[in-house]
Parts: C-alpha cells; sequence; structure tokens
C-alpha cells in the first residue's frame, strides 16, 4: 500500500509519478493510523508523500483563484450572520467573522479574507491584518466561549502586516496575547490552513485543538522569499527555500505539526470549489463530533498537551 | 555529551571574550564614542558612564546582575537542538550550532534555572543574544516551557528577560510552534495566579515579542531597547515605509502602551526586588 520508507529529501520528486487514487489512499491510511494512536507516537506513522514541488504547492497555495474563507462559509455553512470591529479601534477588513450554521449548529466562523478583485484585494490589504483585526478575532472567540459555541478558523495570510502603525497599535502584543487566550478557551477550536500560512499572523488564529491543513496549502515561520533573502541574499532561491523549510501539508503531517491533511481535486481547490469545500466539511464533523465528547477542562488540557509537545531536541 | 564537556572546558578560558567586551583595557562606548576603563564599566552593569548606553550582556552577566551570591541553579543545561529539519542554507544549521555552543559555551541559546533575588525565590529564563541571535527553537521554546511548570510546582514567581531576533527559521515550523507553547504555558502560570514580569532588552523583536515576552503582568524594557515584531530593516525593505529614528525603541512602546516602565539596568534588581513585594501571597 504505501511505500513509506522509500520518503526521503527526494520523495518528492518520486511522489510526483504517484496517481490521485494512490494518494487518497494514503491520506485515509494516514488519518486512521493518527487516529488508532491518538497522535502520540508518530515515529510509527506513514510518511505522507507529496504530489507537488515545494515551489509547486506554493503557487498552488497563492493561487488569486482559490477559494478563500467566505467562499468556505458559503459553502460549508448556512446562515452567516457577519460581525464587525475589535470595540477598540476599527473594523479590519482582513479578517472576516461571525455567527453561522454548521452540520445543524451554530457556531462562529472567522479567518483572514483574501481578496479577488483589485479593489477588494486592498480593502482587505492582502489579508494582511492589523493589530485590530487579531483582537476582532479574539473578541468573537470570547464570545464562542462565553455562549458554547464552536469555534472554527480559516488561515490565509502572507502575514501580520509589516507596517509601522500595526507596529505602533501593537502587532505583537495582539498576537501574544490571542495565543495565551485561545490555548486556554473553554471550547472546541478547529483550524484549518487553507492558503499560505504566513507566520505569527497566521498562528494568531490557529491555535486550535485540530489543526488542519488543505493538501495544497503551505504553513510557515518566514515566508520562502524572506528566508532566501536572510540567508542567500537572494530572493530567486525563494523555491529552494519553500524545499528545505519544509512547509507543505505531507512534511507538517509527518512533523506532527498539522494533524489532518484534506485532500484537493487534482489540479487544486480552484479547479472544483464544490468538491474541496465538501472534503472539508466531512473533516469539520468528524473532528468535531470527537471534540464535543470532552468537558471544557478535558479540552483546554489536551491542547495544553497538544502545544506542550510539539519541538524536537535531544536529551543526555 | 563527552565533546560538550571538552568545549565547556576550553571555554573557560575564554571568558572574557563571552561576555562580549573587546580584549584591552579600555574601549570605546558605541553610542557615545567617550573611551571607558573596562573594568569601570563592568562594575556599572555594563552601562556606559557617559552616556547611559546599555551594552548587550550574556545570560551569566544577567545571573550576576540579578542573583544574590551563588544561590543560582542552572536547570536543563544539556538540551540542544536536533536539527529536525536537517538544515542546510549557506552552511549547514548543525554547524552553525557548534559554532554558537563554541562562542558562548552553552549548549543553546537560554539559561534557566532558579535563585533569589534579594531574598526573593524566582524562577528565571534568559536569553543569551550571542547564540544565534537569540533566536526561539525548540530547545528555548522546551526549556522555557519547563522553566514555567517548575514555577508553578515550586509556586515562585517567573522573569523572562529577552534578547532575541526571533524564530530560529532553520527549525521551520517547530520554531513558530513554540511561540504557541511559551505563550500556553505563561496563561498557565496566570490561572495559578503566579506573577510573570518580563524584561525586554535589546533587541527584542520577531516571534519573541509576538508571545511570551509581550504577556507580562509586569513588561519592563531597558531604555532604548528595539522592539519590534517586524524590525525596521524589514519594513523598510518590505513595504518601502521610512521608519524614523527611535519609532520602535522602548520609549516609544512606553508611549504607545504596550510596556509599563522603562528601568536603567543599574536599578533592575532593586526594582524587580520592589515589584515582587506587591505580588507577595
Ligand atoms: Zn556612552
Amino acid at each position: 500500500m504505501l511505500k513509506e520508507n522509500m520518503l526521503t529529501s527526494s520523495g518528492v520528486m518520486m511522489n510526483r509519478e504517484l496517481d490521485m487514487a494512490g494518494t487518497a489512499t494514503r491520506i485515509d491510511s494516514v488519518t486512521e493510523t493518527k487516529a488508532g494512536s491518538k497522535g502520540k507516537s508518530k515515529k510509527n506513522r506513514p510518511e505522507f508523500i507529496d504530489k507537488h514541488t515545494a515551489w509547486e504547492i506554493v503557487q498552488l497555495a497563492r493561487n488569486p483563484y482559490r477559494p478563500f474563507t467566505l467562499d468556505y462559509i458559503n459553502l460549508i455553512m448556512t446562515d452567516f450572520v457577519e460581525l464587525h470591529g475589535d470595540r477598540g479601534f476599527r473594523d479590519d477588513g482582513a479578517i472576516v467573522g461571525g455567527f453561522a450554521n454548521f452540520n445543524g449548529e451554530p457556531v462562529v466562523v472567522l479567518g483572514h479574507q483574501r481578496g479577488k478583485t483589485t479593489e477588494e484585494k486592498l480593502r482587505r490589504n492582502f489579508g494582511m491584518s492589523y493589530p485590530e483585526g487579531y483582537r476582532k478575532a479574539l473578541r468573537l472567540m470570547k464570545l464562542a466561549e462565553k455562549f458554547q459555541k464552536p469555534v472554527f478558523t480559516f488561515i490565509d495570510t502572507p502575514g501580520a502586516f509589516p507596517g509601522l502603525e500595526a507596529e505602533g497599535r501593537g502587532s505583537a502584543e495582539a498576537i501574544a496575547n490571542n495565543l495565551k487566550e485561545m490555548s486556554r478557551l473553554k471550547t472546541p477550536i478547529i483550524s484549518v490552513i487553507i492558503g499560505e500560512g504566513g507566520s505569527g499572523g497566521a498562528l494568531a488564529i490557529g491555535v486550535a485543538d485540530r489543526i488542519l491543513m488543505l493538501e495544497n496549502a503551505i504553513y510557515s515561520v518566514i515566508s520562502p522569499e524572506g528566508c532566501a533573502a536572510i540567508l542567500w541574499n537572494d530572493e530567486s532561491k525563494a523555491a529552494e527555500a519553500a524545499k528545505r523549510l519544509k512547509i507543505s501539508a505531507g512534511n507538517l503531517l509527518n512533523m506532527g505539526i498539522v494533524d489532518e491533511i484534506v485532500p484537493e481535486p487534482e489540479g487544486g481547490a480552484h479547479i472544483d470549489y464544490e468538491r474541496t469545500a465538501a472534503n472539508l466539511k466531512r473533516a469539520f464533523i468528524n473532528n468535531l463530533t470527537e471534540l464535543k465528547e470532552l468537558s471544557p477542562y478535558l479540552l483546554v488540557e489536551q491542547r495544553y498537551e497538544k502545544f506542550r509537545r510539539i519541538g524536537e531536541y535531544l536529551e543526555e | 555529551m563527552a565533546w560538550f564537556k571538552n568545549l565547556q572546558n576550553t571555554l573557560k578560558l575564554n571568558t572574557e571574550k563571552k561576555k562580549g567586551i573587546p580584549d584591552g583595557v579600555w574601549l570605546k562606548c558605541k553610542s557615545c564614542s567617550e573611551i571607558i576603563y573596562r573594568k569601570e564599566l563592568l562594575k556599572n552593569s555594563q552601562v556606559c558612564p557617559h552616556c547611559s548606553y546599555h551594552f548587550p550582556l550574556s545570560a551569566d552577566e544577567w545571573v550576576d546582575i540579578m542573583f544574590d551570591e551563588g544561590t543560582f541553579k542552572e536547570w536543563d543545561k544539556h538540551l540542544q537542538a536536533a536539527d529536525p529539519l536537517k538544515f542546510v542554507d549557506s552552511e549547514k544549521y548543525k554547524d552553525r550550532l557548534k559554532r554558537a555552543q563554541t562562542k558562548t559555551g552553552r549548549a543553546d541559546g537560554v539559561v534557566t534555572g532558579s535563585g533569589q533575588l534579594n531574598g526573593h525565590s524566582v524562577v528565571i529564563a534568559i536569553f543569551d543574544f550571542g547564540f544565534m541571535g537569540g533566536s526561539l527553537g525548540s530547545v528555548s521554546g522546551e526549556k522555557i516551557l519547563r522553566a514555567v511548570e517548575m514555577a508553578i510546582e515550586k509556586r515562585f514567581p517567573l522573569i523572562i528577560i529577552s534578547a532575541s531576533g526571533g524564530a530560529r527559521m532553520q527549525e521551520g515550523m517547530f520554531s513558530l510552534m513554540q511561540m504557541a507553547k511559551t505563550s500556553a504555558a505563561i496563561a498557565k502560570l496566570g490561572e495559578h495566579r503566579l506573577p510573570y514580569i518580563s524584561i525586554l532588552s535589546n533587541p527584542t523583536t520577531g516571534g519573541v515579542t509576538a508571545s511570551f515576552a509581550s504577556l507580562g503582568d509586569i513588561n519592563i524594557a531597558e531604555p532604548k531597547a528595539l522592539i519590534a515584531l517586524t524590525g525596521p530593516r524589514v519594513i523598510e525593505k518590505t513595504i518601502r515605509e521610512t521608519v524614523p529614528e527611535g519609532a520602535q525603541c522602548a520609549e516609544s512602546l512606553l508611549k504607545n502602551g504596550f510596556i509599563d516602565k522603562i528601568v536603567d539596568r543599574r536599578e533592575m534588581k532593586k526594582t524587580i526586588s520592589k515589584l515582587l513585594e506587591f505580588f507577595q501571597e
């Protein structure tokens, strides 16, 4: 079934020859293994192999025709009521959120929103939030906790907006505070990286009980371009940086950073919005069902344990 | 770990370099260009007696400044990076690590432990900027988490002294996730009603600022320290916005409301001690 032992750093190349069905099996079996072992022994888990090169995945993740947060909300939820503002400074268009109905129950949903037209791209600031965006997100999550609704977050941002005004209003504090508050939020949180997960700006809404990732999304501590600029002083080496940073869904599942990969249609999510959304909906339902069985206390303790375990180091 | 012990021995000969002071009896202040007698600088907590410029401190120097003599006990000294990505750029991450270890005599960039500060028992984590720019990776994240959990167990207050360029990119997403890991630990500490004082020294930027460093019950900055998520060079490069001199220094952050106090290093121990008295149970 799986050629798990074949995966090396050159595994990406071999894998390009694999067919769609083979990969789908791969996803299922990975999920099963993981559920079976409760994610504790990632050493025994079969390796997931990406279908594209790292740089191809970066292009797919950033594809302007990909479904964005509001597309998914409209496709898998009903009765979305958008709520605005951080109650402190302004409404940040780079993050959207509100109430919605999911699979017959009320939920809180929020996420980064990129734009499709030039006008919308500017209004959404290309999905790069100011601190008030993160504060709006936290306000909605606190609302969810207060009224015991689950939270779904969609991650899709190049990063926090790197400008002086954003700095002055406390981008760092806003992100830090979200990390801290999300880690103790007494209601289930499910996050999904749908496109680009850019560093702290992505993590700011990503401290979740379950972290899902679309097959052709990326999640990285620094953009491949930024990494290349710092390490080689040469942005054109971004493709090489993307590969070495291991930012694909396959890599991150194998590293234990994300919990599940949501398959995309061949060619990418933009080829078939409905099918991608249906895959995501199924994953949401499965994960939410599991999380709802836990008391708020256990939920928070498990979330703490989940992040507590992340890291690779050597001890004598 | 034999090589590490050898390393430590050779390094003892190198203490002066480790402390970041150039050889020689005199040195020139980076800020006001006055000539300073080195012994004078040492006695002055490495603050320029002429212009109060705060010279960077190694973790060991911070220990000397903060703790009552002989009371500090270090923890988890031998944790070291595992290179989970087998990362190579212009050189191997493993080689970079070895170089930083040789330079600082430490296995990684954060020192944790506990000791007495004017008689108060505290847990501390101190970043050594000399170790790969104080970057936050799996080792520093784990050490901070363990320190916080120990603070909870012992019911001691926590102090973290930050000096960092941000997440350690060579560990990819493992390093980003240390922001969540450490912030979760800080949240837990807060639920146990234990005080956390964050000291932000020059520079504190990137993922460290966007996690535990901004989360103190009290946030204290050193004078003129650069504190930012995105530093001036990156802002200028990415969005071509001009960053005026001092726009991201401690004084601006105080004005903008993100830190409680700017404290001269020579007053740091006294100030912290006073704050700890307020927190006493
Ligand atoms: Zn001076």
